[in-house]
């Protein structure tokens, strides 16, 4: 079976499993579990197909996450027109953080993200419209277009859902897109890909927005979800979690993020009785990740089919 | 003039004396930050937690072994430097090799399971620990009250920090330093052993982090979180110094906590933002950094 083919058959097995999830487990928990995948692959874009480390993702899901709640709540938008506030937010603020960070490379541009994230932070921390520690309480999740209600658990959970296949088939189609080919030879080569007459830093501005906006996105569905817009959504510890959940699933794979966002989520979920063992496990996990398991749960899996199919092919 | 600003010069004062402070934090944080950055190209992370480390070393020997603040001060940055040692042997050079970047996650990594493992016995409050006695009261000056072990802080970091300086840019082993952060094959192929000194550059960071902790011990409260809250800011400052400028550092360190304390004068909604606004306004105008050389 060709690996085109085969990864066709898993997508379609995940699109089912993902239609009868919500009959089996908590649906609260799985929309969690999706947005957050949603996150992790918009964060993908940048790290696995750019090769460029953002450390200050939070910023772009955060002040979408307050956007979208003061949309909805003050404003009384539609979801959502709410959402796409949100969304929008981030990728505006996208635009100027990778306006500013692109002039830096590797390391430093790592730094710079997250210094920038942090600025977001203590502008959420004293702006009156964020409402400090308490955040933005009681968000109404309303109703799609006017007729479908969202407060119904099950038709929210198909809601987001919906969105993020739909965010998925988008990011998966950019990074198959002539465009995407161009990132990968941006992070491979940047040197060669310049000199055969391609504006770097452009397309990597345009990368950047995208994995904003995308991240902004999924901000916005889980403060509809939690109505919720509160400061862990703009903290340096989440821009963190975004790297450790798709270094975990695989860098620069499609589903190594979808992974390592659910796996990061259930162990979260399990471990929040026992308070900050959930950091140390975290933190363990990374840690373990650097060193043995660069290639992240999907990579392995990857590699060791490829490995496969290169002893199984007959030798001349 | 005070008069005219409407700022009474006590106010004025303490905050540049607390910047000032929070300055030589930032300068001996960022220094072993660049030390490192410099040999070891690595962005270490766990930066802030050996800072933690150092302050409830320092705790644990007043509190259990009775090792007063004096003795403290010498044996802790070498504990908390051995553990550093043992981290780069173990750990870090297995990723020498590799990106960069792994560099930093791993130490983020550590950073979130000191931090957490400390969290998970202290919780979050703090516990105190009293300045010695030979360095309590103050000085009453014209102006201000001027507590002795604030003053003491100020002055012995300015002199760790020129120290470290002059033995990096005058010594020779400083020399050695230097080319082996340029070209660490030749620098070894001279006869020097540069995964030694690798080690013990980690290691002397690391020590400067857990030095700068038991400095911290009697200033702030010693609190798991201590590091965590203040290494942003000490990142940020050594993207404006410059990464890698030893001296950039100190500079930096020092004048970006006293522009936070001038800021708490006038416009205190925005001291804690001002260090990251300065740090937008130099990378638009230099991306290198103040004191950084050019990519």
């Amino acid at each position: 079976m060709s690996s085109e083919r085969s990864q066709r058959l898993v997508l379609l097995v995940l699109l089912a499993l993902g239609l009868v999830a919500p009959f089996v487990l908590y649906p609260v928990f799985l929309m969690k579990a999706l947005c957050f995948a949603l996150f992790a692959c918009a964060y993908n874009l940048l790290i696995g197909y750019v090769g460029l480390i953002s450390f200050g993702h939070a910023a772009f899901f955060g002040i979408a996450a307050y956007a979208t709640g003061h949309a909805a709540k003050v404003w009384g938008l539609p979801t959502e027109l709410a959402l796409l506030t949100g969304t929008a937010a981030a990728a505006a603020l996208g635009l100027v953080f990778g306006w500013l960070a692109i002039r830096r490379q590797g390391i430093y541009f790592a730094m710079v993200t997250l210094a920038l994230a942090q600025m977001v932070f203590f502008f959420c921390v004293q702006a009156p419209f964020t409402h400090g520690e308490d955040g933005i309480q009681a968000i109404p999740r309303g109703t799609l277009l006017g007729v479908i209600d969202l407060n119904n658990q099950l038709v929210l959970y198909y809601f987001v859902y919906v969105v993020f296949v739909l965010s998925f088939l988008i990011l998966r189609r950019t990074v198959n897109s002539p465009f995407g080919q161009i990132l990968t030879a941006l992070r491979e080569n940047e040197a060669r890909a310049v000199s055969l007459g391609y504006r770097a830093d452009q397309y990597k501005l345009v990368a950047f927005v995208l994995s904003a906006a995308f991240s902004g996105l999924a901000g916005a569905m889980i403060t509809i979800v939690f109505q919720l817009a509160a400061l862990n959504s703009v903290h340096w510890h989440l821009s963190g979690e975004v790297v450790l959940m798709t270094l975990m699933g695989g860098m620069g794979t499609l589903l190594g993020p979808v992974a390592g966002a659910l796996l990061l989520v259930a162990i979260q979920n399990y471990f929040a009785q026992v308070g900050a063992w959930s950091t140390i496990i975290q933190g363990a996990i990374f840690v373990v990740c650097v060193l043995v398991f660069r290639r992240g749960i999907v990579g392995e899996i990857e590699a060791w089919r490829q490995r496969r199919a290169a002893a199984s092919k007959p030798r001349d | 003039m005070f008069e005219m600003l409407g700022i009474s010069p006590q106010a004025l004062f303490g905050q540049l004396l607390i910047g000032l402070i929070n300055g030589a934090f930032y300068a001996i944080l960022s220094l072993g930050l660049s030390l490192i950055f410099g040999l070891l190209n690595i962005i270490n992370f766990a930066h802030g937690a050996q800072y933690m480390l150092g302050a409830f070393v320092a705790w644990y020997l007043l509190a259990y072994v009775g090792i007063g603040y004096w003795p403290a001060l010498i044996v802790t940055p070498l504990l908390v430097g051995l553990v550093g040692m043992a981290t780069e042997r173990l750990l870090l050079r297995r990723l020498s090799r590799l990106d960069p970047i792994y560099g930093l996650l791993l130490t983020f990594g550590l950073a979130l399971v000191i931090e957490g493992v400390f969290r998970h016995v202290y919780g979050v409050s703090g516990q105190p620990y009293a300045p010695p006695a030979s360095l309590s009261g103050g000085y009453r000056l014209e102006f201000m009250f001027l507590p002795k072990y604030r003053a003491w802080v100020v002055v012995v970091s300015l002199a760790v920090c020129l120290g470290t300086w002059l033995v990096i840019e005058k010594t020779k082993l400083g020399a050695y330093l230097r080319a082996a952060t340029e070209n660490p094959t030749l620098v070894q192929a001279f006869g020097v052993n540069v995964p030694v000194m690798v080690t013990a550059t980690y290691g002397f960071g690391v020590a400067l982090a857990g030095f700068a902790g038991v400095l911290a011990a009697p200033v702030y409260s010693v609190n798991p979180l201590m590091g965590s809250n203040l290494i942003i800011v000490v990142f940020a400052v050594v993207v404006i110094g410059g990464m890698g400028s030893i001296l950039g550092s100190i500079i930096t360190g020092f004048s970006l906590g006293l522009v936070e304390g001038l800021t708490k004068v006038f416009y205190p909604e925005a001291s804690n933002t001002a260090v990251f606004i300065i740090m937008a306004v130099v990378l638009l105008l230099r991306p290198a950094g103040l004191f950084g050389k050019a990519a």
